[in-house]
């Protein structure tokens, strides 16, 4: 199925200065993004998730700054914008996002319907009534009763979920293309979680969004996503529908991951988790950045990063182990049985 | 609302007269000779007689009471030492008002200066109106406000061919008192809005509001300036009624009438009743302040609650 391009990262390398010295956040990432899929971009704490999404916004830190690289966008490269003026046509209108902690980012001394007009008056050019009434049907969009009176409350008169769902109606407020959601689910109570992941949902299909998730939660990946980029070390090492991903995981990374799934755990035994730490992004990486944690890694990925390889037109994966030259090297016995476990959980969840 | 300031007027008179009722006690513990302009020359039964004739020979009980009653009416007593026999009141509210003046012209003065400042220096953080900025406010906090106080007397007066004295007909001779007493001020003001601002700025809800597009200017008066001047906001009212108090040494620079340095006096001149009325004076003026700093909050500041519960309705 041929699907329309949104969004087209190319070759993006994205360094930031800390203490006089560089780090190279982003290390020449390359990725297609669909109209109206939903995409999740997993990885650990530090492995470039939040920069990577906040090249398509503008909202990169001061000490950042895009390298090389390309963003197409509706015929526009994102990553030659530089003023504060290029960007507000994006942000919002565009691309909005969602961000981690709903507790703080509410303008405490702002009621939720003028924090949602704020958004209608600059993106939909609604005001007066006519916002209201906008707002306030936005708000029971996102699933949150009495809008009426709700409207005219502070933040602080909201719960966590609650405020998330608040965040979520000045985002769809905005009327944007692209949704980005910098781990929506984080800092909320895991009854929450599904209830907002499912409000995403709902959303996107309503109104065709492309999504953008980022997460370090497999769980919420296999509930939500179309594709998934795994990333490490500022690279996207393995992209690839739901399924690939999770039933024929190439990567060595992404065996590891998928591995320090607490379902996986044998009961009596410890949890997997993976060895070492990532590499420092301020030193240059040689060969595959993810060699030295790798027990099984072949003298090759210490010395030349590793290309992408096809594995199906829908997946790729940066890792050696796919060149025809390679010995064969299995993926851990576990992971094989990943199938079942899902299907035991969604017998589990029929029932 | 109405109820959550009539209890806090409340507490803060009960505060009040419990401290009044302890410093009138302490004070008594004073020296005798503190209520008699010529003591060392009285014979001890002139000296109890005088102590008969003010009640001070009454049970403590009483004499406070008194002294409630007659500060209801306005009345702080009588001074001994200071002014032989002239009431406190009579002498004291020529003084705050002088005090206030120029406090107050000082303060509309300095408030938006500062405010300006802090901003401007928040918006270029790191830039050269912060480094500009934050050098003004390092020297008037580092250096003795004497060296630059007597500065601006010498060559204000000269430059600008103003009075080097204060003379209540004449409002120019105002100016130079009033840029004195502004400049720390102003330097005060900047700092605690620019870090105000400087924390609003990393702040999420300010990270959202660039994610949702608000264009920055919007983003800074909208968003920062107005949230930052909301802590700024309790201390203003506290700041006008210090206004009474008057500087000590603004004061004597330009031998301003005012009430700057009248504690330190009475104390010296060890009279009584001197000391209690001002201290009364001082003390309730903070409590009113923080009182009025509290209410004013919270009408600004939705998050603070005025009766118990409102929102778990």
């Amino acid at each position: 199925m041929e699907q329309e391009v949104i969004l087209s990262v190319k070759d993006l390398n994205v360094k930031f200065s800390l203490r006089g010295q560089v780090l190279h956040a982003i290390r020449g990432i390359s990725l297609d993004i669909y109209k109206g899929e939903s995409l999740a971009i997993v990885g650990e704490s530090g492995s470039g998730k939040s920069v990577f999404t906040k090249n398509f916004i503008g909202l990169l830190d001061k000490n950042g700054w895009v390298d090389s690289g390309e963003i197409w966008y509706n015929g526009m490269d994102l990553a030659k914008f530089k003023t504060e003026k290029e960007w507000t046509k994006i942000r919002g209108k565009e691309v909005a996002m969602v961000m981690q902690d709903p507790m703080t980012s509410l303008n405490p001394l702002k009621t939720i319907g003028w924090q949602i007009e704020e958004a209608l008056k600059l993106h939909q050019g609604l005001t007066g009534e006519a916002a209201k009434q906008r707002a306030i049907e936005i708000i029971s969009d996102v699933g949150i009763p009495e809008p009426e009176r709700r409207y005219k409350q502070y933040p602080h008169e909201f719960s966590g979920g609650m405020r998330q769902r608040v965040v979520i109606a000045i985002a769809m407020a905005c009327n944007p293309k692209i949704l980005i959601c910098d781990e929506p689910t984080t800092a909320l109570d895991v009854t929450i979680q599904a209830q907002i992941l499912n409000l995403i949902r709902e959303l996107q299909k309503k109104y065709q969004l492309t999504t953008i998730y980022i997460t370090h939660d497999l769980g919420v990946v296999a509930n939500v996503a179309d594709r998934i980029a795994v990333m490490y070390a500022g690279d996207i090492v393995e992209i690839g529908t739901c399924n690939e991903v999770f039933y024929s995981p190439q990567h060595p990374y992404t065996w590891a991951l998928l591995s320090s799934l607490p379902q996986l755990g044998v009961k009596g035994q410890d949890l997997y988790s993976i060895k070492g730490t990532p590499p420092n992004l301020f030193n240059k990486v040689r060969g595959d950045a993810f060699a030295p944690r790798n027990p099984q890694a072949l003298k090759i990925d210490f010395l030349h990063r590793p290309p992408y390889f096809e594995v199906s037109p829908t997946h790729k994966a940066r890792t050696w182990l796919l060149d025809p030259r390679a010995p064969k090297v299995d993926p851990p016995e576990h992971i094989k049985n990943i199938r079942n476990i899902r299907a035991d959980k969604k017998e589990g969840g029929a029932q | 609302m109405l109820k959550y300031s009539l209890k806090r007027l409340v507490r803060s008179l009960l505060t009040l007269v419990i401290l009044i009722t302890i410093i009138f006690a302490l004070l008594r513990l004073m020296p005798e000779e503190g209520y008699f302009n010529n003591y060392e020359k009285m014979s001890p039964a002139a000296i109890d007689f005088g102590l008969r004739e003010m009640g001070l020979k009454d049970p403590l009980y009483v004499q406070v009471g008194r002294f409630f009653k007659n500060l209801l009416q306005g009345d702080l007593g009588i001074s001994r030492r200071y002014r032989v026999n002239y009431p406190i009141t009579d002498l004291i509210a020529p003084k705050m008002k002088v005090s206030m003046k120029v406090g107050l012209v000082s303060m509309i003065v300095s408030l938006p200066l500062g405010m300006a400042l802090g901003a401007l220096m928040a918006r270029s953080k790191g830039g050269l109106a912060d480094k500009l900025g934050n050098a003004y406010i390092v020297f008037i906090q580092a250096v003795p406000n004497a060296v630059y106080f007597i500065f601006i007397q010498l060559y204000g007066s000269s430059w600008f061919n103003l009075s080097v004295l204060y003379k209540p007909e004449d409002w120019t001779s105002l100016i130079l008192p009033v840029i004195s007493l502004a400049l720390p001020s102003i330097s005060s003001y900047a700092m605690w809005l620019r870090r105000y601002m400087v924390d609003e700025t990393n702040k999420d809800y300010i990270k959202l509001a660039r994610a949702k597009g608000v264009p920055n200017t919007t983003i800074w008066f909208r968003h920062v300036f107005r949230n930052s001047v909301v802590p700024m906001v309790n201390l203003i009212p506290g700041s006008i009624l210090l206004t009474i108090s008057g500087s000590i040494y603004v004061e004597s620079l330009y031998s301003i009438p005012g009430m700057g340095g009248l504690l330190v006096d009475v104390i010296k001149r060890q009279d009584n009743n001197m000391v209690l009325a001002l201290v009364v004076i001082f003390a309730s003026l903070s409590i009113l302040g923080l009182l009025l700093g509290d209410i004013l909050m919270g009408i600004v500041d939705p998050r603070i609650s005025f009766s118990k519960k409102e929102g778990a309705r």
